[in-house]
């Protein structure tokens, strides 16, 4: 296999336009040194950015590293690429099970099955995930041939299967009272309960100021400071969603994980009511 | 629009200038008093002063609580528009209010140097 490295490398080296990128990343991928896969992936990508195979293949890298956040923006490109790319949809339905939404992850996998209709492995996982819809408790669905290892719901957890739903994404009433989610500083400390206390009321004092102004509603509240970057989001009328990650994460980036963590918020809230 | 003091309108038009931006104002951040403000007409000016201030104070405290420390700069968003803060050095607020589609980035640059230049 490592001749097979050497000769795909080769080869690439010699046509760097050349698609052989795809079967050299995968390789590396199939073989763990998700590094090295991750380097040639994106450098094929950069080559080819509307070559939706790339994006799939970036996607699934992605996810072995447990990058769910970048790896559903390359399958969400993928398929506006190429809609009825079979790959991208299973992925797709894939990182829909794992935050819990068995509808959408059904939805992907049917829409999968349509393209696809002998692939056994959809149509195992879409029985999987007819399961979960019933509320049988369902492992998640693995319907690529090496995506990440599946993992049991966990429709308890407000931010389940989200990145840093641990340590840097809160669910706040209006009072300040922690609904879901934890926040540590980058010591690692626990800080959960004392922002939540300074947090509390800000929804209500942005609503005014935006009122004040003649604004409509307030919709976000996008922070800066010396060593992070802060998203605060109303998902629902009185509820607060904070988004907390370094500064290496633009603003605009913690804008969309705000607004995919606010859905999953909605979503809680709505369950719960 | 209302007009500011000549050292702080100079300040104040670095910011007015950006294509979207309704209006400015320099805001004392410990108790919320307009230092000089250029607002379009319909704007109240000492009670956005208030309310920005007191929004400021909060997320200062729930950010140096998070560990991201002191905010430099936050932008509400809102439907039909947004305001944007830096907090300058003095702890003097320079605030901007704009319209939904503005250029962030360039009010965020023109309020920094705004701060830097009310130190």
């Amino acid at each position: 296999m490592a001749d097979d490295v050497k000769a795909l490398s080769a080869e690439l080296a010699q046509d760097p336009d050349s698609l052989v990128f795809l079967r050299l990343a995968e390789l590396l991928r199939h073989k763990g040194q998700l590094d090295a896969a991750h380097r040639v992936a994106l450098t094929g990508l950069e080559r080819h950015p509307h070559l939706a195979d790339a994006h799939d293949l970036y996607a699934r890298i992605l996810a072995d590293k447990h990058d769910f956040e970048r790896a559903f923006d390359e399958w969400d490109m993928a398929l506006r690429i190429a809609p009825d790319h079979v790959g991208a949809l299973k992925g797709l339905a894939f990182l829909y099970f794992k935050v819990g939404d068995v509808q959408q992850a059904a939805a992907h996998l049917a829409a999968a099955q349509r393209v696809a209709p002998d692939d056994p492995g959809i149509a195992q996982a879409l029985a999987l995930a007819h399961g979960g819809e019933a509320g049988q408790s369902a492992a998640a669905p693995a319907p690529m041939a090496a995506a990440p290892a599946a993992q049991p719901l966990e429709e308890a957890r407000v931010f389940a299967g989200l990145e840093g739903a641990e340590e840097g994404l809160l669910l706040l009433d209006p009072s300040g009272r922690v609904l879901g989610g934890a926040l540590k500083n980058p010591a690692g400390r626990d800080v959960t309960d004392a922002v939540a206390a300074y947090l509390a009321g800000v929804s209500q004092e942005a609503g005014r100021t935006a009122k004040l102004l003649g604004l409509g509603s307030w919709t976000g509240l996008a922070a800066e400071g010396q060593h992070g970057h802060a998203h605060l989001t109303p998902p629902t009328g009185s509820a607060l969603l904070l988004v907390v990650r370094e500064r290496a994460v633009p603003m605009g980036r913690l804008a969309i994980m705000a607004q995919r963590a606010a859905v999953a918020a909605r979503r809680w809230l709505e369950a719960q009511a | 629009m209302t007009t500011a003091p000549a050292g702080f309108g100079r300040v104040l038009d670095l910011v007015t200038r950006v294509r979207g931006v309704r209006g400015a104002m320099l805001v004392a951040g410990d108790d919320g008093l307009v230092v000089a403000e250029q607002l379009m007409e319909g704007i109240k000016g000492p009670a956005v002063a208030a309310l920005a201030a007191s929004l400021a104070s909060r997320l200062r405290r729930a950010l140096e609580a998070a560990g991201v420390g002191a905010g430099q700069f936050w932008h509400l968003q809102a439907e039909q528009g947004a305001l944007l803060v830096v907090t300058a050095a003095s702890g003097v607020l320079v605030v901007a209010v704009a319209e939904p589609d503005v250029n962030v980035g360039l009010v965020r640059l023109e309020l920094l140097r705004a701060a830097e230049a009310v130190g």
